[in-house]
């Protein structure tokens, strides 16, 4: 008998943590210029220190200016992704379940694009205006997760199979519905938003949905968090957990609602990115166990991990142009999702 | 940290916690349910007015035939189900009233099993009893490893500890998961068709263990069974459904009455009283 310590805990956080370090740096490393580690290390300790302008070089003012903003964003939107993917296993009792498989990012992405072309009507003030569109996304997600919930289910019991089928046309169909919006939209830059429903962290963010983003984040991962030792229950059955005194409502409402603003968040700034969501929470259940205790924030650095990984891939293999980091993901996540579901685990 | 009321310090009395002690433990009054698939059309199905009252150590068994409302009884006295009327009382509490965490540090289920969807070693199992003990976020401590310690020694299931719960047999996944309950320290144990997909011995087995474990940790025990020879055996108290009606509530030997049972399993047999005093069923072979 061996039950889960602080210490473990601290430990196996620590190593990822170090490993996303080591990831970090080599991503600031890579790309079109090449940088020198001692140049990194000089302009980020100038950073630290606010002497910005102190900055040494063209160089420095790439990988702070460019890179640096976009690898942390990788890092925010694939630790969400890979939370909300979690916690949708394990409140869905489906291992294939993730907000891309699920529809919920097609659903925060059509939020998205709705709140983008309502806001320009309604003359908000410019801090205000940049939040529209998460909000729009997380009423998108939110309002794809219910539908799917509600559409995958026979006699009253989550059906696995539905549940997917469910999650795959509910993507399909609100795709077709955003392509048909994109058409419509006349003087805007169609490429770009092609580019961003493939998922793409390039775009730069306002600073104040910087922050939204930030809080967003640790507020909707933290409650998840509060629930972990419940979705440890929930995975027996919800009749189960109710009889091992699990508030099966509570804990239901509470994921639900997080996992969506999650997903809303990340989509609003990064695109519909696909098998983080998926895949890492699966990694890291092989490495670390299933008990959530541990599973959430390992899978939140393995999400992370990964979409610097992917990111720092896609904009380097075809340098000096790039791939959006949507379809990099797909092209490691979509042969491993195949054998997930040979593997007769759904 | 659980509340020191109900940590075990006394070693190897798992479910002993100091409580009060009254005779009458579990009191179902006059519970009745009824389900429908749509509020304003007649009831599917009608569980009408039960009662019945076990003491500390005892063990009563649920029979019947398919679709008689056993299960339905059994929600309703772990408080799963809100009864249409009447009440279960246990140790004063009505249960279906309890939140969620207090019910569950009283009473214990044991259900049909369900399918996990990841491996889990027997160990995590049954430290999941512990839940109900503990806030958000608590980590386990070296009590609850006690506590889960002794609750697989009971069951006789120490070295099932670090497999994989996918790979045990079927008896031996019923002893975690009983286990499991166990940690939970309840005061009413509830089991739902325990017997089922285990062979005899195995039956028998689990049976002689909760005959123990009700006198030893004091447990009131129900369970829902199709096995009248083995409920007759083990249980001291016997409640007879037959369409959501209570026939006879009794020892086994006052509800074994041939021409009762022959109408409500509608099947021929013969009982016989056992040299312990207790009834045995033996089936006749039908003329076809």
């Amino acid at each position: 008998m061996r039950p889960l310590t602080l210490r473990r805990l601290f430990l196996q956080c620590s190593l990822l943590a170090a490993i996303l370090f080591v990831v970090v740096v080599v991503a600031l490393k890579l790309g079109a210029v090449p940088v020198s580690l001692y140049g990194l290390g000089r302009d980020l300790i100038s950073v630290l220190l606010h002497q910005t302008k102190a900055l040494s070089s063209d160089y420095g003012m790439i990988v702070i200016e460019i890179r640096l903003p976009r690898i942390l964003l990788a890092i925010v939107v694939g630790a969400s992704l890979s939370v909300a993917g979690t916690s949708f296993q394990a409140l869905l009792r489906n291992p294939l379940a993730d907000p891309y498989v699920l529809g919920v990012s097609s659903g925060a992405a059509l939020g998205a694009v709705l709140a983008l072309i309502v806001e320009p009507h309604l003359a908000l003030p410019v801090w205000l205006a940049a939040l529209f569109t998460p909000f729009g996304a997380f009423l998108g997600a939110a309002a794809t997760i219910a539908a799917v919930y509600f559409l995958g289910q026979r006699q009253g019991q989550i059906d696995s199979a539905t549940l997917l089928l469910a999650g795959i046309i509910s993507a399909s169909f609100l795709s077709a519905i955003i392509m048909f919006l994109m058409t419509t939209l006349s003087g805007r830059d169609f490429r770009g938003m092609a580019f961003w429903l493939m998922g793409d962290l390039s775009s730069s963010l306002q600073a104040s949905l910087r922050w939204v983003l930030g809080i967003g984040f640790f507020a909707a991962a933290g409650a998840i968090y509060t629930t972990a030792g419940d979705l440890n229950l929930l995975l027996a059955g919800e009749k189960e957990a109710m009889h091992l005194g699990v508030d099966v409502r509570r804990v239901r409402l509470v994921v639900y609602i997080a996992a969506s603003i999650l997903t809303g968040l990340a989509v609003s700034v990064s695109g519909a990115i696909g098998y983080v969501g998926l895949l890492v929470p699966h990694v890291m259940r092989l490495l670390f166990g299933s008990d959530h205790r541990t599973l959430l924030p390992t899978a939140a650095f393995g999400g992370a991990i990964a979409l610097v990984l992917a990111d720092t891939l896609a904009r380097t293999v075809v340098a000096p142009s790039e791939l959006p980091v949507g379809a990099m993901t797909a092209i490691a996540g979509a042969p491993l999702f195949i054998y997930l579901l040979r593997r007769g685990s759904a | 940290m659980s509340s020191p009321a109900h940590s075990s310090s006394s070693w190897p009395n798992l479910g002993e916690a100091p409580r009060a002690a009254s005779e009458v433990r579990l009191s179902v009054e006059q519970v009745s349910y009824a389900y429908s698939a749509n509020p304003s059309q007649a009831p599917l199905f009608t569980l009408e007015a039960n009662s019945f009252q076990a003491r500390p150590g005892e063990i009563v068994a649920i029979l019947g035939p398919n679709a008689s409302g056993k299960s339905t009884l059994l929600k309703l006295i772990a408080g799963a189900l809100a009864p249409l009327s009447g009440r279960v009382l246990l140790d004063g509490f009505v249960t279906h009233t309890l939140a969620p965490r207090a019910r569950a540090q009283r009473i214990a289920m044991v259900q049909q099993e369900t399918p996990l969807l990841f491996p889990a070693r027997a160990w995590e199992f049954v430290l999941q009893g512990r839940h109900p003990y503990g806030r958000t976020l608590r980590f386990e401590n070296e009590d609850d490893v006690l506590i889960a310690r002794n609750a697989l020694a009971q069951v006789g299931a120490e070295d099932l500890s670090d497999r994989w719960m996918n790979e045990v047999s079927g008896g031996e996944r019923q002893r975690v998961i009983l286990a499991r309950a166990l940690c939970q320290q309840p005061l009413l144990l509830l089991l739902d068709e325990p017997t089922l997909h285990l062979d005899i011995g195995a039956q028998v087995d689990l049976l002689a263990t909760l005959r123990r474990l009700a006198a030893e940790n004091r447990y009131t025990v129900v369970v829902v069974t199709h096995e009248l020879n083995l409920a007759a055996e083990y249980a001291d108290q016997v409640v007879l459904l037959q369409k959501g009606k209570s026939l006879r509530v009794g020892s086994p030997a006052s509800v074994y009455q041939r021409d009762l049972l022959e109408q409500v399993f509608h099947t021929p047999l013969t009982v016989e009283l056992g040299s312990n005093g207790r009834p045995r069923v033996n089936l006749l072979p039908t003329q076809s």
